[in-house]
């Protein structure tokens, strides 16, 4: 199973959910493509909910550091939400937990875009 | 498919280089050591390893290229998995890949395949091949705590 991405509006931040594995292919594509719409549209607050993501590979780690710091450069904030253990030991061995910021309530989450 | 392969014969695939291949070498590997007795997330780790292997083998390696093929051998060694997986690629040497920990290294976009494998397995060597190509072996074995059975 490759991977689903929806997105709904929540204030105003975008919640992107994330769903199926997102490795090099189709996963990395969708989610590539999926944060370039956003700012395309001019939504610049993204919370990524990786809550259904089922696996990670390398080329999925970078598209996610690559959406991060696309965003970043455009003024934007791009978070994540709910990671699975898997996907949280494979940021925290790659030392990518510290860059991102990480937040396991949506609401929380919703709340401290700025 | 479900028996214990014979420990003395190595397992070998030639494989196109596309992203299929990625996908049968991580099922025929994980299926074997499966049978061998490895626990879920020493799988896991398998896996992902010879994922990232695969994909430097096809795409950084071989470059898609359909003349080229991807081998990968599977193997028990000492009571581990070894697993080899070689392109036909220009080559390279574990000493030039980038620290991917390191920090003007950490917002690079690529460059963690190597560094996931050797995190994930037990062993790992790398040597260039004579005339073109890579070999890239690893070995993995059982977690003690990873609630595998040995006999199984």
């Amino acid at each position: 199973m490759s991977i689903k991405a929806s997105t709904r509006q929540v204030e105003e931040v975008t919640v992107v959910d994330l769903s199926g594995r997102i490795t090099l292919g189709e996963g990395s594509t969708v989610l590539r493509d999926t944060v370039r719409e956003l700012l395309g549209r001019g939504q610049k607050k993204i919370l990524l909910n990786l809550g259904d993501v089922t696996y990670i590979d390398s080329s999925g780690i970078g598209e996610l550091v690559s959406g991060f710091t696309t965003v970043s450069n455009q003024g934007g904030q791009l978070k994540l939400l709910n990671l699975t253990k898997k996907v949280h030991d494979l940021l925290q061995i790659t030392k990518l937990y510290t860059v991102f910021e990480v937040h396991n309530e949506e609401a929380a989450a919703i709340r401290s875009f700025t | 498919m479900s028996s214990r392969h014979d420990v003395d014969k190595p397992v070998v695939l030639s494989l196109d280089s596309s992203l299929d291949s990625v996908d049968k070498a991580e099922e025929e590997v994980l299926r074997i050591a499966e049978s061998h007795g490895f626990g879920e997330e020493d799988l896991q780790k398998i896996g992902m390893a010879v994922r990232e292997s695969m994909v430097n083998a096809v795409l950084h390696g071989n470059q898609y290229d359909p003349e080229k093929k991807a081998g990968v051998k599977v193997e028990m060694y000492n009571g581990g998995l070894a697993i080899t997986i070689t392109d036909e690629g220009a080559g390279f040497e574990l000493v030039d890949v980038p620290d991917p920990l390191a920090q003007e290294n950490l917002l690079r976009h690529s460059g963690r395949g190597i560094f996931l494998i050797r995190a994930f397995m037990d062993e790992l060597q790398v040597r260039r091949l004579v005339p073109r190509g890579t070999e890239v072996r690893m070995v993995k074995y059982r977690s003690e705590e990873d609630g595998s059975n040995p006999n199984q």
